[in-house]
């Protein structure tokens, strides 16, 4: 995987033309540009419900992706964050009447633990080991969330903790109106987002992608290859665990496939989607995915055949994504 | 808390807002249609499981559902006013479930939700329309949804519950003194219908020599068999659904096991019996809400499999179809005899009907909102006794559920 | 408990794991030989007993079946291998499993389309049907036969891979194909009849499984997560080691049924876990893989 040099933190190379000057000052502006633009996404999408899905996917799948694109680690686990993130989330409000924003909280914190603890466990093998011992620890996590039904409901999922009405500093807002709960959505995406953004930008990104590139030099550079990637998978864990909790809120409800293997294979089709070699891609991926399968399942039962054919003329095509190929063609 | 978001669902700027558009259009066209809030169709949300292994029950219910607006629609509708139904694929998903929901009550502004196709996703779709005051028919089985914890004044069930089909089951093939063995998917929907039998077996004065749980979605049943070939029973019991069903009656059938006791599963499925074949399920009983045979005794079995064959080639409709059928049926008597969609007017009738439209005389227990109904007893023919390619079983009985096969109220947790 | 059901137990867990080892043996070649993590294992492992069905019905015989479906899905698997796979092999090693991840998706749907949502009915060849007195109870004949084929066919791909130049150029080839690129070996027309040859016998696991197994879209969902257990237990790539994992796990699920039956499927991710634990590649696996 070759970085993304506009988009990424990698120094940006001599821009030749009047787009790569624009891009680079995008890319430096890349937060706040994305949420302007997402201020507007509810009036662009067929409903609010998407688009509250989208910022969710969307803060999953850059969590996601620091370990994946950044960071060169694929796992197959990751709904194991977002699960857990949406079962503490529900789980604090349903036993123990929490508060949403305390119950949130609890669901990041959760995710963060798991994801040291998954972490630890994992970051010691290497390529597809990795992959697998991921995919067999979020194994445990959904079959222990099956059997634990009175504190997760089972197989019936959790239910019962419905947020009808959210207090932000002394500000109620009706959370059943569909825009509230966007914009309040909105609000912990943009946060995620700038958090990631600034992780990437700092000392930390570079070492990250020097592991990617070169685990062997990077070792040799004097870096903490275990411990940076330990740091990378938890931050990521807690990002997805974020958006876990968001959706818990969002849709008052979580199904246990929310733990479930095909969670984890969702996100990695949308980072893929959208382009993993990239800040935004994995976002765009996410909004790309929900939009197809939103049309094409109102056309066709058989929508999964479109999407995984998209999916495959992706990966022999166009490697890079979609927002990776935008990008490089504004390079040229 | 709910109730006053009843007012949510009354007549809104919206609808005056559509009245207008359509009376504008109906003016540029130059027809003589009169502007008012009234024109604007029934909308009624549909999510149901178009993809994935219920994809054919999903479609029969769809088929189900639109015959049962269409004769709505071709008998004048609500005094001109049309129905439509708004079909979504949930995709068995309770998430995928919800965001659908949201969408139909926010975006399409639907005036009632009918529908999903398995415990958990109905459970999702309640919980979205309760907290938005929405009436909710479900037509699936659980007995969750009837408990005071997940229920609401605006959750109706028209699927007959696990605890009903099981009572039915047992009743006709349970005797006194007989040993039942039980094997049970180990989730909320296995465990419902094990209590069920446990308690009719008692009744009965049968014996249990044991339960077996098996861990939901298993694909292999051989090494939990020899246990239950142990424990020497009359009647194995499995409790468990769809695929878990299909694997688990034909590695028993492989293991011999029909042949040293009887197979009895709370529901029996016209497109498993098809999907799995006639020698696996050959003497399988089994407890289900509709069987296209009924129209042998049941007029309106008759004019419902009639009416559904002249829609579609002559095909009959199947079980967990025909509930697309009573469930938008019961919904278009209740809004017609409510006199519109105003939702505490349509909850008021709903509760007050009685409903003949498919399988004998129904009604809507006022505490819970179940719909009492007949449970029928069905027996899979050996392929020889077939008379046709959907002349799958012997209707061994018709049992007329009362109050006395529900739980009672109190049990629910209903006070008074 | 008695001493006969706890054998019973033990014979069962064996032969489940009979049928473990067959539902893991073409994704364990396929990684073994091309480093390929297949995820539409479990896709092609439905179409096989789709296939077999297909064949069954026009020919009136299991033991068509059994012969003609296999050869048929492998068939599918040259092509695949020939326009997806290759163009990966100078990739990330991450594509191809991306890539087979989207296959999975578009070969389940077109059986959807094809054949119905539902399912259809398989029964077992009557010359197998019934039941054996074992001495410590009865048996279903034709999963003693699954044994049987189970055993010839391993028996088969030991010899063919000890015995003979081809089979000593495709162990060369797994341990290092820069060199056998250097002798001159064509390691592309290797990997695509290893390919082929794979899901060949994955589809032939989807033929012996029919008659166990109610055929259906979604069988192959289960097949793949039970494909993953096995072979990273047995060690990625290593068909001993896939062997004695499959009947490992097959007796741990057995007698965790005996004891705590609804344990029965976690206790087959409990082990992997376990064993990636202790031993991240797997019980014969090389290290530093």
């Amino acid at each position: 995987m070759t970085p993304q040099s506009l988009d990424t933190t990698s120094a940006p190379g001599q821009s030749r033309s009047g787009a790569g000057a624009l891009m680079q000052l995008a890319s430096r502006w890349r937060v706040p540009l994305t949420i302007l633009a997402l201020c507007a996404l509810p009036w662009l999408l067929p409903s609010k419900a998407l688009a509250v899905n989208v910022l969710i996917y969307g803060t999953f799948a850059v969590g996601y992706n620091l370990l994946f694109g950044y960071t060169g680690l694929l796992s197959f686990g990751h709904a194991a964050f977002f699960g857990s993130g949406a079962y503490l989330t529900g789980m604090s409000i349903v036993h123990f009447g929490a508060n949403w924003l305390l119950a949130l909280t609890t669901g990041i914190t959760g995710a963060l633990l798991l994801a040291l603890v998954m972490g630890t466990l994992s970051i010691r093998t290497r390529g597809i080991y990795f992959s697998m011992v991921t995919l067999a620890l979020a194994q445990l996590v959904y079959y222990t969330a099956l059997q634990a039904s009175s504190w997760t409901g089972g197989e019936n999922g959790l239910r019962g903790f419905t947020v009808s009405r959210i207090d932000v500093f002394g500000l109620q807002i009706d959370f059943l109106n569909p825009l509230h709960k966007y914009y309040v959505v909105l609000i912990f995406t943009a946060l995620a987002l700038w958090l990631v953004s600034r992780a990437l930008n700092s000392s930390f990104g570079a070492v990250i992608e020097a592991i990617r590139e070169n685990e062997v030099r990077a070792r040799a550079c004097g870096y903490n290859v275990e411990r940076t990637k330990l740091i990378s998978f938890v931050l990521s864990g807690a990002i997805c665990g974020l958006a876990g909790g968001l959706s818990a809120l969002h849709l008052a409800i979580v199904p246990l496939d929310t733990l479930h293997y095909q969670t984890s294979g969702l996100v990695v089709m949308m980072t893929l989607l959208g382009g993993m070699g990239s800040f935004f891609g994995p976002f765009i991926g996410a909004l790309a995915f929900l939009v197809m399968e939103d049309l094409f399942s109102l056309w066709t039962a058989h929508w999964q055949l479109f999407v995984g054919a998209i999916f495959i003329l992706f990966v022999l095509f166009l490697p890079k994504g979609i927002w990776g190929t935008i990008l490089g063609a504004g390079e040229r | 808390m709910q109730d006053n978001r009843t007012k949510l669902n009354a007549p809104t700027r919206r609808q005056v807002v559509g009245g207008i558009g359509l009376g504008t259009a109906a003016t540029l066209l130059g027809m003589p249609l009169v502007a008012r809030a009234q024109v604007e169709p029934i909308r009624i949300g549909f999510p149901t499981p178009l993809t994935g292994p219920f994809g054919a029950e999903a479609r029969d219910q769809v088929k189900s559902a639109e015959l049962a607006v269409k004769q709505f629609n071709d008998a004048g509708g609500l005094g001109g006013r049309k129905a439509e139904l708004l079909v979504r694929d949930d995709k068995l998903n309770a998430g995928e479930a919800a965001t659908r929901t949201l969408e139909l009550i926010e975006k399409d502004k639907v005036h009632a939700v009918v529908g999903a196709l398995s415990s958990a996703v109905q459970l999702a779709v309640n919980e979205v329309t309760r907290a938005r005051g929405m009436i909710y028919i479900s037509i699936s089985q659980s007995d969750t949804i009837n408990e005071v914890k997940d229920w609401s004044r605006f959750t109706f069930h028209e699927a007959l519950n696990p605890h009903m089909t099981t009572a039915a089951v047992a009743k006709h093939t349970f005797k006194k003194g007989a040993k039942v063995a039980y094997l049970v998917a180990d989730y909320a929907y296995g465990h419902e219908m094990l209590r069920g039998f446990k308690r009719a077996q008692a009744a009965v004065g049968a014996e249990s020599v044991g339960e077996i749980l098996h861990p939901f979605g298993a694909p292999d049943y051989s090494t939990f068999l020899p246990r239950i070939n142990a424990m020497k029973p009359d009647i194995l019991c499995i409790c468990n659904f769809g695929r878990d069903q299909a694997n688990s009656i034909k590695q028993a059938a492989e293991f011999g096991m029909k042949q040293q006791m009887k197979i009895v599963v709370p529901v029996i499925l016209h497109n498993q019996r098809l999907a799995v074949g006639a020698e696996v399920f050959d003497g399988v009983v089994g407890g289900a809400n509709y069987y296209w045979g009924l129209e042998e005794t049941i007029p309106s079995a008759k004019a419902f499999n009639d009416a559904f064959r002249a829609a579609n080639g002559g095909a009959v409709p199947t079980d967990y179809g025909a509930y697309g059928y009573t469930g938008v049926k019961s919904l278009l008597q209740a809004i017609t005899a409510a006199g519109g969609t105003e939702t505490d007017k349509v909850i008021a009738a709903l509760e007050a009907l009685k409903y003949d439209v498919a399988k004998g005389p129904q009604s809507y227990r006022k505490c819970d909102h179940q719909s009492i109904q007949s449970v029928l007893v069905l027996e899979s023919k050996k392929k020889a006794d077939m008379k046709n390619a959907v002349d799958l079983f012997r209707v061994a009985a018709v049992e007329q559920s009362g109050e006395a096969m529900l739980r009672t109220c109190a049990e629910l947790g209903f006070s008074g | 408990m008695d001493v006969q059901l706890i054998a019973m137990q033990l014979l069962s867990g064996a032969v489940l794991g009979a049928v473990l080892v067959m539902t893991a043996l073409g994704f364990t070649i396929i990684f073994g030989m091309l480093g390929v993590v297949n995820f539409a294992h479990g896709a092609l492992f439905m179409i096989g007993a789709y296939a077999g069905v297909a064949v069954a019905m026009q020919t009136g015989s299991f033991w068509w079946a059994l012969l003609v479906a296999p050869l048929a899905v492998g068939a599918l698997g040259l092509l695949i291998e020939r326009f997806l796979i290759r163009p990966l092999y100078n990739r990330p090693a991450d594509d191809p499993i991306l890539l087979t991840f989207g296959l999975g998706y578009v070969l389940v749907e077109v059986v959807r389309i094809v054949f119905g949502n539902d399912g259809i009915p398989f029964s077992t060849p009557a010359a197998l049907v019934g039941v054996v007195n074992l001495g410590i109870g009865y048996f279903p004949i034709y999963r003693l036969f699954v044994i049987a084929v189970v055993a010839l066919i391993l028996a088969l791909l030991w010899l063919g891979l000890e015995k003979t130049r081809f089979g000593l150029i495709v162990r060369a080839g797994a341990r290092d194909p820069q060199i056998m690129r250097v002798l001159g070996v064509d390691m592309r027309r290797l990997w695509f009849l290893v390919f082929g040859v794979g899901i060949g016998l994955t589809a032939l696991g989807g033929v012996l499984a029919a008659p166990m197994r109610n055929v259906n879209p979604e069988m192959g969902a289960l097949v793949l997560a039970e494909a993953f257990v096995v072979t990273v237990i047995g060690g990625l790539g290593s068909i001993v080691g896939a062997v004695v994992a499959g009947i490992l796990v097959g007796l741990v699920v057995s007698l965790t049924s005996l004891v705590a039956p609804e344990m029965a499927t976690i206790s087959m991710f409990a082990l992997m876990a376990l064993v990636l634990l202790i031993r991240p590649q797997g019980l014969f696996g090389r290290a530093g893989a």
